[in-house]
């Protein structure tokens, strides 16, 4: 039942992107967030697309997954072009239905802002695919180590996350286990009518808080037993190398930025 | 309700790089009112093979019979709720499933679902928790607030107040102390005898294979590696050794005993009674060894 959400899922593979240091996957990612809002028109959108394909290409990421990314965010992305197909009323008119009139503008702009959504969501779940959710937090907390400086919690919240995403598979595997559970109890939660569907969800919750706490005390026991006592002078087992790829990847971007800058109108 | 398994074949996550063959070519006939052990090592396809019983996992090749309704695989299966009213499922730890705000509303749960009325499904509660050796008492206490082997029983409860024809057990007395164990295996046996029910047993222990069970099968590796009768099977003890699997005790005994009085006891006794007998005919028949 839960088997098939295989969107964002790590996707091992022997690719330049897998062996990336993730604080340069990261660094990439949020510079990548920023500079795509300089993209303002067709040759900047190609410049873009051309570095997310080709940074698709070199992560080896079977086609299917990234559409698997892709797919939950279309109806969003749809709902926004047409948004601005109709809302938009600059340059001259395309079409006219009756009292419908699309502009040129109104395309243009439906158009970037999809590509927009597209390419952000490509590259985001590019980073899931190819990283480890260890190497995310690791990546994560030596990025954010500065802010310690000002009292900022930095090692309490990567161990928050990596638990929290070290847990997800195992919530996953339990909905599954309970809703088989119910299933055989007589509940059906994928057909019925829509209200049936909202209070099969109550046999379903209330058994995943229970054992969600029971397995936040038990895995709080343990950590103490073991002498967990915080990040204070902790080492790390897997330690971060930066290599050649990672400052190559982020020249790369950094001559995509200068290009858009000089490119955008 | 008879049972068949015809060449069942399951895939996880088939047509993705994740994909997992977990059982293939699995033909197993249970017949109404048999009571069957499934036995094999963590990983060998039992608890796979178990979900079929109820149509919870659709086969990916072959077909699985359940009384009348067949379900094939690349098919797709409606209402499978009246096959569900009638194979009650005992999962692992079944006291993960309770959700109830009182053990009387828990064990209802299950019967209401398939149709029963309000006051018959009071009715089978009351009936349910004292098959379960559990007093009236707990009805309306929170099922949250019971012991770890109270809430097993309750969760049983819930499912035998469905009133299934058929039970299928998913190692039901896992992490149970010994005697809470025996109580829930009797009873299930008990049940078993008086409602002619067919059950399905999946398990880790021999002992309880050989006490209860008219078949066993034995899983390895996503396949039958052998059925038959507890005679059958316990009969060449060697072969079960060759697959990491225990033998019950009893036969252990017999088999040592055989062999240090260099001679065969002519079968293959599966009870301490039955093997003190056959020992007690074997002194008096006046044969020293």
């Amino acid at each position: 039942m839960m088997e098939k959400m295989i969107f964002g899922r790590y996707v091992p593979a022997d690719s330049l992107i897998h062996k990336m240091d993730p604080r340069s996957k990261l660094i990439i990612i949020f510079l990548f967030v920023c500079i795509i809002f300089l993209a303002n028109n067709w040759i900047t959108y190609v410049l873009i697309g051309i570095y997310t394909f080709f940074l698709l290409g070199l992560s080896k990421v079977p086609a299917k997954f990234l559409y698997g990314g892709l797919k939950p965010v279309i109806w969003l992305v749809l709902l926004t072009f047409i948004m601005q197909l109709f809302f938009t009323k600059e340059g001259s008119v395309v079409f006219t239905w009756g009292p419908v009139k699309i502009y040129e503008e109104g395309i243009k702009m439906g158009v970037f802002i999809s590509l927009r959504f597209f390419f952000l969501i490509l590259i985001t779940s590019l980073l899931t695919l190819t990283t480890t959710p260890i190497e995310i937090t690791d990546g994560l907390e030596a990025l954010l180590n500065p802010l310690k400086k000002v009292r900022f919690p930095v090692h309490e919240m990567a161990l928050m996350m990596s638990i929290s995403l070290r847990f997800i598979p195992t919530l996953m595997q339990e909905t599954d286990k309970i809703m088989k559970a119910q299933t055989a109890r007589g509940v059906e939660f994928a057909s019925g009518p829509f209200k049936e569907r909202i209070k099969a969800v109550i046999p379903l919750l209330i058994p995943l808080f229970v054992s969600s706490f029971k397995r936040a005390e038990e895995l709080a026991i343990a950590m103490e037993a073991r002498g967990y006592r915080g990040g204070e002078g902790r080492t790390k087992y897997r330690l971060l190398s930066w290599g050649a790829v990672d400052t190559i990847q982020i020249l790369i971007l950094v001559v995509l930025t200068v290009l858009l800058i000089l490119f955008r109108s | 309700m008879d049972i068949s398994l015809e060449k069942v074949e399951y895939r996880y996550q088939a047509g993705t790089p994740f994909e997992r063959l977990a059982i293939s070519d699995v033909s197993i006939n249970i017949p109404s009112g048999t009571y069957l052990a499934l036995i094999g090592h963590t990983g060998s396809g039992k608890s796979t093979v178990l979900q079929h019983l109820n149509a919870l996992l659709q086969p990916t090749e072959g077909m699985v019979k359940i009384g009348e309704y067949e379900i094939k695989a690349h098919q797709k299966n409606k209402n499978l709720k009246p096959v569900r009213k009638r194979v009650g499922i005992v999962f692992q730890f079944p006291e993960h499933q309770l959700f109830e705000e009182t053990v009387e509303k828990d064990i209802m749960f299950g019967p209401m679902n398939f149709g029963v009325s309000e006051s018959e499904a009071r009715e089978r509660a009351r009936i349910a928790l004292n098959q379960v050796g559990l007093g009236k008492e707990i009805l309306e206490k929170s099922p949250f607030d019971l012991s770890g082997g109270q809430m097993r029983r309750v969760a049983i409860a819930g499912v035998l107040a469905m009133d299934p024809d058929v039970i299928v057990l998913d190692e039901p007395t896992a992490g149970l102390d010994p005697r809470g164990r025996k109580e829930i295996m009797d009873m299930f046996y008990s049940l078993h005898k008086q409602r002619q029910l067919s059950t399905i047993l999946v398990t880790h222990s021999m002992e309880d294979a050989a006490r209860y069970a008219d078949q066993i099968v034995i899983m390895q590796q996503g396949r039958v590696a052998k059925q038959g009768t507890p005679e059958e099977i316990f009969s060449s003890p060697e072969e079960l050794m060759q697959m990491g699997l225990d033998v019950p005790e009893v036969v252990r005994f017999q088999l040592s005993l055989e062999k240090k009085i260099g001679r065969k006891l002519g079968k293959i006794c599966l009870s301490i009674d039955e093997l003190a007998a056959v020992v007690a005919d074997m002194v008096s028949g006046g044969v020293r060894p």
